[in-house]
């Protein structure tokens, strides 16, 4: 095999060889189900209670607070649908952002038809809500807030302290998808006000198809999924032990080397930044300049389309990703880049490079210098480029 | 998701470029939706197209439609390049993805564009073409899910 240099870490991660090796034996010969009685079981329930106190811990949380899910999907699904349920007698209104994954969004569409109200709040030019707009947006009638904790497109990282104490001031709920963060950068649940928040393993070297809902004692969300008695009667089906131990040992690993990984990767995304601003006309960076996630690097490229980029990419073993539209198969390109207030045009250039610890320098400097040459081939067959040399020189 | 005679003409794209003085210009698509398509052709007194070039705006299936049609309608009189229609622009290149159909059309519609401007600067009724929709996008419908 040639040149893999795989920068889309925010889609997924390796898991990590730590992490497959902890699962193993549950595949394998401790293959009982913690809820049985006998004490073969017993290692598979101590290993998934291990697990649980990971995985509060790192969050300041405790062990029962944790649910395991079947990622974060299911976590954000979860989070919104049975709050609404339990607080209907409350009121029907939710506030959210523009910039939600779409796990949110499309879960909110789903709950206007059944009723609700959603008030979506803006985003400026890099990607914060304001505190101001979403304290206007609370009514009496107002049951939850649900604001990511990062943004998976451009890394913008919101300022969800603040946000979850407007809520608690409020008397309203606060969940936060912290999809892209949990694992990532520190997260407090209790200092920053959460009484929700979902996570998923495979966003930070765990397995794929298990993450977590933490619900804060008091919450009074029901059950999603019935028919067990698994997860305090409230997420039933029998646990996913290997996933579970997966996404424990993740986060052992993660607790452990996140200073370090953060300090190296926020350097070596800032010297992507630095390169390819300075060293690719018309080009732009998406999201917060020092509040992004440390491996995001979102860029828009005019006068070109994100999904030509991809290939020319792939074909050099580089694996990236793209908000244009092309490469969702819709019209309109990432409704994140829109929401920055980016036109249609130039929001289908860009593209989004996320890192991770096993990134190099190497590596960064290969994708700018082709990255260079990628961009300078594709406007010399754009007509908007061409147009725009025209205009330039008349 | 492409077949490799897309990928060979996204790779190489035949007849990049512009033409300087053409005998019709046509831009089709919309920088909104991601795609826009310029042909330039050079078309002789006989009314065959001598020479063609594109400049696109757009994905792999954009670039390789808009490569593909230039070929196609490349030394042919200017009834037989009406005649190219997006769905020969499909098969010369084994097929697109359905989410990329549309792309083929864009490709239709350029040559019509260019062809269109072709007869409005010489006076001409090209029997057979209609004024090009410039926006093919519009007539896309969104997917429910």
């Amino acid at each position: 095999m040639g040149r893999f240099i795989y920068l889309d870490n925010a889609a997924t991660t390796q898991t990590s060889e730590e992490v497959v090796n902890a699962m193993l034996p549950f595949f394998g010969e401790k293959y009982g189900n913690p809820s049985a009685f006998y004490s073969f079981a017993g290692e598979a329930e101590k290993a998934v209670s291990d697990a649980r106190r990971q995985a509060a811990g790192f969050i300041n949380a405790k062990p029962e607070e944790i649910y395991f899910t079947g990622g974060g999907s299911e976590s954000d699904n979860w989070a919104l649908k049975a709050a609404a349920e339990a607080y209907a007698g409350k009121g029907k209104h939710i506030i959210t952002s523009r910039i939600e994954h779409h796990a949110i969004l499309h879960t909110c569409e789903h709950l206007k038809k059944q009723g609700c109200e959603i008030t979506y709040l803006d985003v400026d030019g890099d990607g914060k809500i304001s505190l101001e707009e979403l304290k206007a947006a609370i009514r009496e009638d107002t049951i939850l807030v649900s604001i990511m904790m990062a943004n998976n497109e451009i890394g913008t990282i919101e300022e969800v302290a603040k946000i979850g104490k407007i809520a608690r001031e409020h008397g309203v709920l606060f969940h936060t998808d912290a999809v892209q963060a949990y694992g990532n950068i520190p997260v407090d649940v209790e200092k920053m006000n959460i009484d929700m928040l979902s996570a998923s393993g495979h966003k930070f070297h765990g397995p794929k198809g298990v993450g977590i809902l933490y619900i804060k004692k008091g919450v009074k969300i029901r059950s999603f999924i019935h028919g067990g008695a698994q997860e305090r009667n409230r997420r039933a089906g029998t646990l996913n032990v290997p996933g579970i131990v997966g996404f424990g040992k993740a986060v052992e690993i993660a607790e452990k080397t996140m200073e370090e990984r953060n300090k190296r990767e926020t350097e070596l995304r800032d010297y992507l930044i630095k390169r390819v601003l300075e060293e690719i006309p018309y080009s732009q960076l998406n999201g917060h300049k020092t509040d992004r996630l440390p491996g995001n690097a979102n860029f828009c490229f005019r006068f070109i389309e994100g999904e030509s980029m991809l290939i020319l990419l792939d074909q050099l073993g580089i694996c990236a990703s793209s908000g244009s539209a092309c490469t969702s198969g819709a019209l309109d390109p990432s409704h994140v880049l829109l929401a920055l207030g980016l036109p249609h045009e130039i929001a289908h250039g860009s593209l989004r490079l996320t890192l991770s610890g096993e990134t190099t320098k190497e590596d960064i400097d290969f994708v700018v210098d082709e990255l260079k040459k990628i961009i300078e081939r594709l406007r010399n067959m754009s007509p908007l480029y061409e147009d725009f040399l025209d205009g330039a020189t008349a | 998701m492409y077949s490799e005679k897309v990928m060979d003409h996204f790779n190489h794209p035949r007849n990049v470029g512009e033409i300087e003085n053409a005998s019709g210009v046509g831009t089709v698509g919309n920088a909104k939706c991601g795609d826009i398509m310029r042909m330039y052709f050079d078309i002789d007194g006989q009314g065959v197209i001598q020479d063609v070039k594109f400049k696109t705006f757009g994905c792999g299936a954009a670039v390789a439609t808009s490569s593909m049609a230039t070929e196609l309608v490349k030394g042919k009189t200017v009834q037989e390049a009406l005649k190219v229609t997006n769905q020969a622009v499909m098969e010369a290149l084994d097929g697109l993805p359905p989410v990329k159909v549309h792309c083929s059309l864009l490709a239709e519609e350029a040559i019509h564009a260019a062809l269109w401007d072709y007869a409005k600067k010489n006076n001409l009724v090209i029997e057979g073409l209609e004024k090009p929709v410039s926006d093919i996008a519009e007539k896309a419908e969104e997917e429910e899910y």
